[in-house]
């Protein structure tokens, strides 16, 4: 057991090397990102389900909006809002949500970026905003 | 101590419990669907029990083959090869096709004569996906990509292509194409020409959808419309429609009807 110290001092040298984002980073997360209400979706006041819901479904909202469209032909989806209210909405990512939210890069990529998930959608959906050709 | 055996005993039964766990988990992150209730069709929904279509070649001209394929290719974005970045050879092998021309002899390779009609020979034939009843590439495809709707059309849901291409290998018509690379490298500066109809991604294979988008919102296949009356739409599951009247009334002729596969679009020669 003569190499006790080199083996210490290499353990503390992996350790400090391992944690050091967190020495770097000055044990701070990085600001949740909010994303950003277009006026249009500020105007709107309320979205397809209540805000909290769809900060946290959004995802499986919108797979059970493409099964219903592809799948089973329906295209309209029906729903009460706040007030008891029936409102029906067309089934569309493009047509529907981005006609409300106009600012895709500020409302949805945001937030995908800081979770770092990487929904395809936009490998085939079309931004109905931009204009330009960088798609 | 325990001995070995228990040690083994009890580490199995961990690991056995384990993987039931996670594939709990995996049960509940499947697919996401919206009760029936809360979705319905929109009021002009086109409905039908099989939809068909009879192109009279009587009536085609080479400017409505243009027309035809040209606005079919607009609609669905679907992507130009020779806008591809890849050697000039590749391109000439390269084609992704909903609609296209196709000579008599290779729309119907069973029937071409040696001594051919003149007319026949002339004439510019529309081939698409026959939208066949019995469908072989339905049958080809492992993910349930490529299904058949109960009005008959065979459509992709694109979301579920793994790329595979057996249902090419499967089709007798030739009339699936497969994205070897990015298809929005096709359209003119990577600009969808249709913003409401979405591209493909690469590695998925797409073919006619009958227009099925239009259909739902009760509009006629964008090929019919600009045909001059070349193209019949209707529902052939129905005795009393135009395009039984149609079908009643003249001669036609499928392709490769022998292979059993009951295609949809019928031809007025």
């Amino acid at each position: 057991m003569n190499d006790k110290i080199k083996i210490i001092a290499g353990l503390a040298i992996f350790v400090l090397i391992f944690t050091c984002p967190f020495w770097i980073n000055g044990g701070k997360a990085k600001d949740v990102p909010k994303p950003v209400l277009s006026e249009k979706a500020l105007a709107a006041k309320t979205c397809v389900l209540p805000k909290d819901e769809m900060a946290k479904n959004h995802m499986q909202l919108l797979d059970g909006w493409r099964n219903s469209v592809v799948r089973n032909e329906q295209r309209v989806y029906i729903i009460k809002d706040a007030n008891g209210i029936e409102k029906e909405y067309d089934m569309s990512l493009s047509n529907t949500c981005l006609a409300c939210h106009t600012n895709k890069a500020e409302f949805c990529d945001k937030c995908h970026e800081y979770a770092s998930v990487n929904p395809y959608c936009w490998d085939c959906h079309v931004d109905p905003n931009v204009k330009e050709a960088s798609l | 101590m325990k001995n070995r055996r228990d040690f083994l005993k009890v580490a199995g039964a961990s690991a056995l419990g384990l993987s039931t766990l996670s594939a709990g988990n995996a049960f509940a992150i499947g697919e996401h669907f919206i009760p029936a209730d809360q979705t319905k069709k929109k009021d002009s929904v086109l409905e039908g029990t099989r939809w068909g279509m009879v192109i009279d070649t009587r009536k085609l001209t080479p400017e409505i083959v243009e027309d035809v394929t040209h606005i079919c290719r607009e609609k669905h974005n679907v992507p130009d090869c020779q806008l591809f970045e890849e050697p000039k050879k590749n391109k000439e092998h390269h084609e992704i096709k909903w609609i296209w021309e196709e000579h008599f002899h290779n729309a119907f390779p069973n029937m071409a004569a040696d001594f051919l009609a003149k007319k026949l020979e002339d004439t510019p034939f529309l081939v698409l996906c026959n939208q066949c009843e019995n469908p072989p590439c339905v049958r080809a495809c492992p993910t349930k990509a490529t299904f058949k709707r109960p009005d008959g059309i065979v459509l992709m849901d694109f979301h579920r292509c793994i790329g595979c291409r057996f249902c090419m290998a499967a089709c007798p018509y030739g009339s699936r194409s497969f994205n070897f690379q990015d298809p929005r490298n096709g359209l003119v500066d990577r600009k969808p020409t249709n913003p409401d109809f979405p591209t493909r991604m690469k590695g998925v294979v797409e073919k006619c959808n009958f227009c099925a988008e239009r259909l739902a919102v009760g509009e006629m296949p964008h090929c019919v419309e600009v045909s001059k009356g070349a193209i019949t739409f209707g529902d052939i599951g129905d005795e009393h429609s135009e395009i039984r009247l149609m079908l009643e009334e003249n001669y036609t002729i499928r392709r490769k009807v022998a292979l059993g596969t009951g295609p949809s679009v019928f031809y007025i020669v």
